[in-house]
């Protein structure tokens, strides 16, 4: 696995311990346009929009430096 | 507050669908903001857009006040509905037209046309 993808999903893990899935993926193998993957119960019952501000905020850190182009998400909750 | 600041606050709060996006609804420079128009256009809704491509203190101005970090950015009525991943998902569900139904009136397709705003200007057409 690549690096940055590495430090990503490390992020993910910390951020969402619970989680049964975390998956990033590096959709055009550049190093910036990333698709990201979380299935967690957090998110049972949480709008979308809530769902998707806490995968942005754990990836807070990679977006303010600017080595996320793009991201793309798609959240699970577990009912 | 900035004049940008001030012109993107009043296109959220006055515009009833607003997307901030990179390129105009004619001319997408952004395969995101694309989907984003795309899920709008097939729920028929009215689109005032935003190009945020002009000056990056758009987009700095913009997130500030969203708290959202990505581009595109659509809001409904005021309110933050999500970027492309959501608005697409939302749209496939179905929930998109019932959210524009709510806010906007189950009439909303209603000579739905599109527009664009410079918030650097304040010119629209």
């Amino acid at each position: 696995m690549d690096e940055m993808t590495a430090d990503f999903e490390q992020l993910l893990r910390e951020a969402f311990p619970e989680a049964s899935e975390v998956r990033v993926t590096d959709r055009t193998g550049g190093g910036d346009h990333f698709l990201v993957e979380v299935t967690s119960p957090r998110f049972d019952g949480l709008p979308l929009l809530e769902q998707h501000r806490l995968v942005n905020d754990a990836l807070a850190a990679p977006f303010a430096s600017g080595t996320i182009h793009e991201l793309r998400i798609k959240t699970r909750g577990t009912t | 507050m900035s004049d940008i600041s001030n012109r993107i606050k009043d296109v959220i709060e006055n515009e009833p669908v607003a997307l901030f996006m990179k390129g105009t609804p004619q001319f997408v420079m952004c395969g995101n903001s694309g989907r984003a128009l795309e899920a709008l256009r097939a729920a028929g809704a009215p689109v005032t857009a935003v190009d945020i491509l002009p000056d990056p203190s758009i987009r700095q101005e913009l997130s500030e006040l969203s708290g959202w970090p990505t581009i595109p950015q659509l809001f409904v009525k005021g309110e933050l509905v999500g970027g492309a991943d959501i608005t697409q998902e939302l749209a496939e569900t179905g929930e998109l037209r019932k959210i524009l139904e709510e806010k906007l009136g189950a009439g909303y397709t209603d000579g739905a046309e599109e527009r664009v705003v410079d918030v650097l200007s304040g010119t629209r057409a």
